[in-house]
């Protein structure tokens, strides 16, 4: 493509995005009693989406950009690198990334393309490589795609199980691989005190998200859901560092507001677990409706959100012979990511959260071309049947087209357990 | 008294009683068992200075052959009973076998496989080869999984020998002639315990090969093998020859009556595989079962490290009868995982 049509793209990318965010944002800011904290996490996505669109740049350090979440973020860090997350959620790269994906592919793959057809000079050289787990296929092609654009792509090959020893195996050796290949893209030593301090770091984030997890469940609610998701969504693209501080001020606040009963609903708003494709800023259009329309995200079961901080490296020697499976252990073992089958566990996973965060029901998000997650959706639907849990399947994408007819099923779907739960008041 | 008094007593009970178990989760189980493991090595191998003798029937390796012990282990008694004629076992002598394993059991049973974890000298000693290796940074040695598991079964074959060998003694299996009462401890001759702990009490002298009788030039042949593999094969895989052990297989069949027990939650279980990694025998149950309630396995030792890298709260737990004494918590995962990443 010629660079004039590519910076006419860019600018009026960039005029859409910024509009984008920012009404995203307007609807997040617009719910009741937010906490100071969250201001922070405003600004940033304020600030990235309305400027050019890209996060700060890391100074000297190299980026190792990733897709999926199964990219050990403690290899990137101990190579001395600044992981980020680019799985995009903007519509307006959406539009861009259908150029060159089939009409009715997923829109978070035709954005992160988009995103990095548009933003192909802005990082530079900073930019070392752009790690892919093979996860779905949609995913795995993209590479090529994005490899045709001059991205260095880094295949990281990952199991389509992970109950076998030789899935096991395989992706151990996998990940041994890019903890070898990550020293030649950084030019940087990775020693078994840098991983240490790494897996600490990150160990910290899980701690600070089991801590949020932990106060998002709070009856009744000390924090939107959609917050919680912004503040989860910063992690993808923030300075780990800030990031863990930023939270840290969060907790804080909320620990505070629990002692003085400050909550942002009343007890009798029914209380959701999200799960399904993952809500990534600024699409947060079903958790926005699902919260104006009185019902409460309490828990979540996404890769945009709890998968991605629950589970933490144990290591038993702290050599790298024992710390790099370790790793790669726990970006596979506890996956629940539909990619994998048999995935019995995300049903199993589903049921116990469901059952901690005492949720009323479910809400189902499955972006239209995400064919793993639609194709969950009957098992879940009937093993939450099984429990009694109701729950809402919602099919949808990026554009804001079908918001009037969502929000019709969604109001709908929030009375019928409101009903249900004042005929459970008067019963009991 | 008034009213409410004795609730508000028991809550301010229950209270304490929180916090305690609380500051216990938090712990790191593994120090703990460090220091008993050493009290435990210092009690059996050198507890008959202190004329302290605990019992003839343990379920743990505290040798016969070393003079200063202060208690024995079952399997030497054991072995020596079996060498009576049948017609014996069904007299008196048979009562008095009974006795004896009915001691075994009770041990067994009150602390199930820690006698395994937390007493066993020559799995002390094993755990101790692993922290020397460890001070060296030298990594362990890594295999197939299933090929070792496998390999595991050899201890029930050594558990049978044990047994019919010294039948063998007293009795005629299939008209063929009676064996020798060289053969007497048939286990005993190849079992490291033997070789290795008379040597914490300056005692050589069970370090050769006895070239008395065919028999014993054999066994003690077979015994000092035996002997360098256990330091060869613990100092590369840690618990090495715990997987061979027939005492673990001896006690595995009164298991499930043990008193004490390690329980496990499997609608809190995320099959992370924390647990299996921390294993030193390898417990592949201890991750991807998620139907077992009570996980101890014929590996098993007992040592609790999968609680301690366990981040689901109370998905893992021991219990003595009801009592929890200990389980994973998501505050101790973290405090633990913290020291971990600090070096300590």
């Amino acid at each position: 493509m010629d660079s004039e049509r590519l910076r006419r793209v860019r600018n009026t990318t960039r005029q859409h995005l910024s509009t984008e965010a920012e009404e995203t944002l307007q609807r997040l800011e617009g719910f009741p009693d937010k906490p100071a904290a969250m201001q922070y996490f405003y600004s940033l996505f304020r600030e990235i989406y309305n400027g050019n669109g890209a996060p700060v740049l890391p100074g000297a350090r190299k980026i190792i950009a990733t897709m999926c979440m199964q990219v050990p973020q403690e290899l990137i860090l101990a190579a001395g690198a600044v992981p980020l997350r680019l799985c995009s959620g903007a519509n307006a790269y959406d539009q861009i990334g259908a150029e060159f994906m089939p009409p009715k592919s997923c829109p978070v793959v035709k954005a992160t393309i988009g995103m990095l057809h548009v933003n192909q000079t802005l990082w530079g050289d900073s930019l070392s490589s752009v790690v892919i787990p093979t996860t779905c296929d949609q995913k795995k092609k993209a590479g090529e795609l994005l490899e045709d654009m001059g991205y260095k792509v880094y295949n990281l090959e990952m199991p389509s199980s992970k109950d076998s020893d030789l899935s096991r195996y395989y992706w151990q050796e996998s990940v041994k691989q890019l903890t070898v290949d990550l020293q030649k893209m950084t030019g940087n030593k990775i020693t078994g005190k840098k991983v240490r301090d790494a897996i600490a770091k990150i160990t910290d984030s899980g701690k600070i998200f089991r801590k949020l997890y932990e106060l998002r469940r709070n009856s009744p609610s000390l924090i939107f859901g959609t917050d919680l998701f912004l503040v989860i969504n910063a992690y993808f693209i923030d300075d780990i560092d800030r990031w863990r501080a930023s939270a840290a001020a969060l907790i804080a606040e909320l620990e505070a507001r629990k002692e003085q009963k400050i909550h942002v609903t009343n007890r009798k708003a029914p209380r959701l677990l999200f799960t399904g494709s993952p809500p990534i800023f600024p699409n947060l259009k079903i958790p926005i409706l699902v919260e104006q329309s009185g019902g409460i995200i309490v828990a979540d079961e996404t890769c945009s959100s709890s998968r991605l901080l629950s589970d933490s490296v144990a290591y038993d020697e702290a050599g790298l012979n024992d710390m790099v499976p370790a790793i790669a252990d726990r970006y596979l073992k506890p996956s629940t990511c539909p990619c994998l089958t048999p995935n019995n566990d995300r049903l199993r996973k589903l049921v116990a959260i469901a059952g901690e965060a005492a949720t009323d029901g479910v809400i189902y998000q499955a972006f239209s071309g995400c064919l793993p997650y639609e194709m969950e959706q009957k098992r879940v639907s009937q093993t939450l049947a099984k429990q009694g849990m109701p729950m809402l399947y919602i099919e949808t994408d990026y554009s804001p087209e079908d918001m009037g007819q969502l929000s019709t099923r969604v109001e709908a779907f929030i009375e019928s357990i409101k009903a249900r739960n004042r005929k459970k008041a008067r019963n009991d | 008294m008034p009213i409410g008094s004795g609730a508000s007593v028991h809550i301010r009970e229950s209270f304490l009683m929180n916090s305690l178990q609380k500051a216990i989760n938090r712990t790191s189980i593994s120090r703990f068992r460090f220091y008993f493991q050493i009290a435990a090595f210092i009690l059996l191998l050198y507890g008959g200075y202190l004329a302290i003798n605990i019992g003839d029937e343990l379920p743990t390796f505290a040798c016969l052959f070393a003079d200063l012990r202060g208690g024995s282990c079952y399997l030497l008694g054991f072995q020596h009973q079996m060498t009576a004629p049948f017609k014996q076992m069904l007299g008196g002598r048979g009562i008095g076998i009974l006795v004896g394993l009915a001691t075994f059991v009770g041990f067994f049973v009150l602390f199930n496989k820690t006698w395994c974890g937390f007493v066993c000298p020559i799995g002390t000693i094993q755990d101790w080869i692993t922290k020397l290796r460890q001070k060296f940074s030298i990594r362990y040695a890594t295999y197939s999984e299933p090929v070792f598991q496998r390999l595991g079964r050899i201890k029930y074959v050594l558990l049978a020998l044990l047994i019919l060998i010294p039948m063998a003694i007293g009795n005629s299996f299939f008209g063929l002639p009676k064996l020798g009462h060289d053969w007497g401890v048939p286990f005993c001759m190849i079992c490291p315990g033997r070789t290795v702990l008379p040597l914490f009490t300056g005692d050589v002298s069970q370090l050769v090969v006895d070239f008395s009788s065919k028999t014993k030039m054999v066994l003690t042949t077979l015994g000092m093998a035996v002997t360098g593999l256990f330091f060869a094969g613990s100092f590369v895989k840690p618990r090495f020859f715990c997987l061979f052990c027939p005492m673990s297989a001896f006690q595995y069949i009164f298991s499930k009556a043990g008193l004490l027990r390690l329980i496990k939650d499997g609608d809190k279980c995320t099959r992370c595989g924390n647990c299996f990694r921390a294993c030193d025998v390898g417990i592949r149950a201890i991750a991807d079962d998620v139907e077992s309630k009570n996980i101890v396995k014929d590996d098993c030792m007992m040592c609790f490290k999968c609680i301690e890298v366990c981040p689901e709260q109370g998905c893992l737990k021991v219990k003595f009868l009801a009592w929890h004494l200990y389980e994973s918590t998501i505050e101790g995962f973290f405090k633990r995982m913290d020291e971990k990443n600090d070096g300590q």
